[in-house]
């Protein structure tokens, strides 16, 4: 090292780490630590649940059916004397099992089709991306409710149904992004040096295009914890008496003048870990939007 | 301009035999017989006669080729024939056109308000960027699109229909047989339907207006003089709709997943809660055709949609 080498390196613009400008635009806005808690709050509801539940989940003490919110039942408990907060708790696991699975099937299955349309163009993108405009063309309760008709009910038809329907969103985000990725000149050198496709898809293109994936994923999660709670709450999904939150709120029908925290609470929590999961995506494009770079 | 109009209603008509093509063969995807999509699954078929069975399924067609089973029944829907239904035991066509009118007066409603207030509300955000309007404005759209629409359903009948009894709990009056009670019987569901979509066009509404607000032609009116009115409605508004208008083709989607939703929650007999009860009932010739005609509404919508994008936007040329 020679002292010519360091004038040259300080006359350069000052390196800012980009994992502390992440931090920094992240946690700007305090609200994002509250859904993080929230999403804390529920990982942590779903593991432990029978340590956490004050009461069987399942089998409720008759006698005390419809009770009101007491010291006992902490949010009272329905006809059949299950507690409501117990249910609550394990209710938690169908949310997390339901969204990370699905999730998981649909990225995957999107970005495999959405690169492989953007890259190879042509006659393969015509047929992915028109094959994926007609299932966008489905309204996603639709093609979950048409699927759950022929699949018939149940916890992994639900699965299914939901990932067939959010492949589409992730395939489009994805075939956009690998056309602009891929007209890049450090694609080019990578041919130059001999890369093949599957080489340049995977460990080029697909890094480049993960902090869009990111932001979609955790929004995605939010619409489809909605739509598990809309088919559950048609009473297509997880069968009795296995606890669902958007189940729970239909249950709670008949009990609504009466007895509304049996609605109320269910209801509460879907939106609750919704609107976390929303908080999070926005937080985590301001900070990995590019574009806001220097603005943020 | 015309090319492109005519190359992206091929686009919409291919999406669309895609479309059917997918229905199609999931509703044959069933498990067992493919008589049970004609019969039911309550039809018994293993109890059936051998005779009785090819019989019927000579009826059905089902002895013939798929690709020309696919053929008979496109032939059908073309001719405004979608089948009979097993439950109902009624043309489904005839179902359909009852029950669409229903889906179609909150539909519609929430869709014109929902925009409406969506664009309201975002530009009132923008315009008072950081002050309390723009925070309250930015709860409403996160509770919009975090709300179950069932629960706030079920939040709304309990305030507005049980405890202060204002509006009915469930039902629709049609607005030609008691107009004032008509109103009363879709406000609730219509507010279910349009909050979702209110809030996303409120959030878009929002960041365009703020995009727009930063670039030079903005600085310039401000510069000439122009009264705040002029330049927001004239300069600013105009160009930050646009991107506003992409939203409202995905918008008449999520009001149709919605009525699914609203529908069963105040029990009004639309051709959401046809689908539900006929997914329940393996109806599957109403699920099939109900699925078809809706999302093909929501595909020309989005052509519509695509097509007045370039019409308002002249910067955007039809390569």
């Amino acid at each position: 090292m020679t002292g010519g080498n360091s004038t040259t390196f300080s006359e350069a613009p000052p390196r800012v780490s980009e994992w502390a400008r992440f931090w920094r635009v992240f946690f700007q806005r305090k609200i994002v630590i509250f859904g993080l808690a929230v999403l804390a709050l529920l990982v942590i509801c779903a593991i432990f649940a029978p340590w956490l539940a004050p009461h069987d989940p399942y089998r409720g003490e008759m006698r005390d059916a419809l009770s009101q919110p007491c010291a006992k039942y902490p949010l009272g408990t329905d006809i059949q004397g299950r507690d409501t907060l117990s249910r609550l708790i394990y209710g938690a696991r169908t949310v997390l099992v339901v969204g990370f699975i699905t999730v998981g099937v649909a990225a995957v299955a999107g970005v495999v089709l959405g690169i492989t349309a953007g890259y190879y163009g042509g006659i393969i993108s015509m047929v992915i991306m028109r094959f994926m405009d007609a299932l966008m063309g489905f309204p996603m309760m639709l093609l979950a409710l048409l699927l759950a008709a022929v699949l018939g009910g149940g916890i992994q038809n639900v699965i299914t149904a939901l990932s067939v329907a959010t492949i589409p969103g992730y395939a489009r985000v994805i075939h956009g992004l690998t056309l602009s990725i891929k007209e890049n000149d450090y694609i080019l050198a990578q041919r130059a040096m001999g890369a093949d496709d599957r080489r340049i898809m995977l460990s080029h293109i697909l890094p480049n295009s993960l902090p869009p994936m990111i932001v979609l994923i955790t929004l995605q999660l939010g619409s489809i914890i909605l739509a598990e709670a809309g088919l559950s709450f048609l009473g297509i999904g997880i069968k009795p008496p296995g606890a669902a939150w958007g189940a729970m709120v239909s249950d709670g029908y008949g009990y609504l003048l009466t007895h509304p925290v049996l609605s109320f609470a269910p209801g509460f929590a879907i939106m609750l870990v919704v609107f976390a999961f929303n908080l999070l995506g926005d937080g985590l494009r301001d900070a990995l939007d590019p574009r806001l770079r220097g603005l943020l | 301009m015309t090319a492109y109009i005519i190359r992206r209603l091929i686009m919409a008509v291919i999406i669309i035999v895609i479309v059917t093509i997918l229905v199609f063969c999931a509703i044959r995807l069933l498990p067992g017989d493919p008589l049970i999509i004609f019969l039911g699954q309550n039809a018994n078929i293993e109890q059936m006669s051998q005779e009785r069975i090819e019989q019927l399924r000579h009826e059905y067609g089902l002895d013939r080729h798929p690709v020309v089973q696919y053929f008979d029944w496109i032939g059908g829907v073309l001719r405004g024939d979608l089948g009979r239904s097993i439950t109902y035991r009624d043309n489904v066509g005839k179902i359909m056109a009852e029950r669409f009118p229903v889906t179609l007066h909150i539909g519609l409603t929430a869709f014109i308000l929902g925009n409406a207030f969506g664009i309201l509300l975002g530009i009132v955000a923008a315009l008072r960027r950081g002050r309390w309007m723009d925070t309250v404005v930015t709860i409403i759209s996160y509770i919009g699109i975090s709300i179950p629409v069932f629960w706030l359903g079920f939040l709304l009948i309990y305030f507005f229909g049980l405890k202060l009894r204002w509006l009915p709990i469930t039902g629709y009056v049609s607005p030609f047989v008691d107009f004032w009670q008509s109103t009363k019987s879709i406000i609730m569901p219509a507010i279910c339907e349009m909050i979702t979509g209110m809030a996303v066009i409120a959030r878009q509404t929002r960041s365009a207006m703020l995009e727009v607000s930063r670039q030079d032609y903005i600085r310039t009116a401000w510069a000439k003089g122009l009264r705040e009115r002029y330049i927001v409605v004239k300069h600013m508004l105009k160009n930050s709709l646009i991107p506003v208008i992409t939203l409202l083709g995905i918008g008449v989607g999520m009001i149709f997943g919605g009525s699914v939703l609203v529908e069963t929650v105040f029990a009004i007999a639309g051709v959401g809660r046809l689908l539900v009860t006929s997914v329940f009932q393996q109806d599957y010739i109403v699920v099939q055709s109900g699925v078809l005609v809706i999302s093909s509404i929501v595909i020309l919508s989005n052509l519509i949609v695509d097509i007045s994008y370039g019409w308002l936007d002249p910067r955007i040329r039809y390569g």
